[in-house]
């Protein structure tokens, strides 16, 4: 059958693309999450923009963050010596 | 060392490994966390010093109670909450009052249409072979740096860095919903950034 938005139109796009991540961090009382999975599997917009968020979490993942400056050890590593003095 | 009762005992020891250990591992998360607070750079390494020291201060008093990397973020919040004050910043989480949508509403049909809010312009979900690009790395970290800062640290911390939520509440002193909220702000913000530079490059 072909699904229509009436078939799932007790939760619309623009609401849904709001809960999508207390969807995706499991913080959703079970009827809403019932809503929200029955309304994602029947419309592909939705479906795809929950993927499109996967993804962008997946590759935000995949970002690698500055580390601790050379400078900025030196000072701690002398301040902990002068510390322990 | 991976143990953290190990790490403890050896800082009171005045151990320097165990103490660059930890600076490894945390200091830059520290000024990260800092920025949050702080409007420079500069300001936020000097608090994330400043909390190394008052952690050499203290350690001895440190009971375990928390974990050590909960204890670390807590000191160095209530020092930057207070230098944040002193240096006259508006309070950083009223991010949290802005209403913008997480898709622009113009996506949306209007009230009039019929099916008012369903998708005019739906997704597609990304292409798989030009997410892992060097250069679509770059659009994510453009768009971080341009989030609210406590938005900015709340995705570094969770999404890059890879903490748990409940990590990030109790370095924040964030509520649950809170933390929830300034992920799905930034979040969406970052996805909307991903598909309009996909879109223009198709």
């Amino acid at each position: 059958m072909t699904y229509t938005p009436a078939t799932y139109d007790d939760l619309s796009c623009q609401e849904l693309v709001e809960l999508v991540t207390d969807y995706l961090e499991g913080a959703m009382p079970d009827e809403l999450r019932l809503r929200f999975e029955r309304h994602i599997e029947r419309c592909t917009g939705c479906g795809a923009y929950v993927e499109e968020m996967r993804q962008t979490i997946r590759v935000t993942g995949s970002l690698t963050v500055e580390a601790v400056t050379a400078e900025a050890e030196r000072a701690l590593l002398e301040a902990f010596r002068g510390f322990r003095r | 060392m991976e143990d953290e009762g190990e790490l403890v005992a050896a800082l009171r020891a005045g151990d320097e490994a165990a103490f660059k250990q930890l600076i490894d591992r945390y200091h830059a998360s520290l000024v990260r966390v800092a920025q949050a607070y702080v409007p420079t750079r500069a300001l936020a390494e000097e608090v994330a010093q400043e909390t190394w020291l008052a952690v050499l201060e203290g350690i001895d008093r440190f009971e375990g109670r928390s974990s050590l990397k909960t204890w670390l973020f807590r000191i160095l919040t209530n020092r930057a909450k207070t230098r944040g004050m002193r240096e006259r910043r508006s309070l950083p989480f009223s991010a949290l009052e802005s209403d913008d949508g997480a898709v622009d509403a113009d996506r949306f049909r209007g009230p009039d249409e019929n099916w008012p809010g369903h998708w005019s312009a739906p997704p597609r979900a990304f292409p798989e072979e030009r997410l892992l690009a060097d250069e679509t790395r770059g659009i994510i970290e453009d768009a971080i740096a341009k989030l609210p800062a406590t938005q900015r640290t709340v995705i570094t911390l969770r999404d890059v860095e890879g903490w748990s939520a409940e990590e990030v509440c109790n370095a924040l002193t964030l509520s649950e919903t809170n933390q929830r909220v300034l992920l799905h702000r930034a979040r969406s913000s970052v996805r909307a950034a991903l598909e309009q530079y996909l879109e223009d490059e198709a």
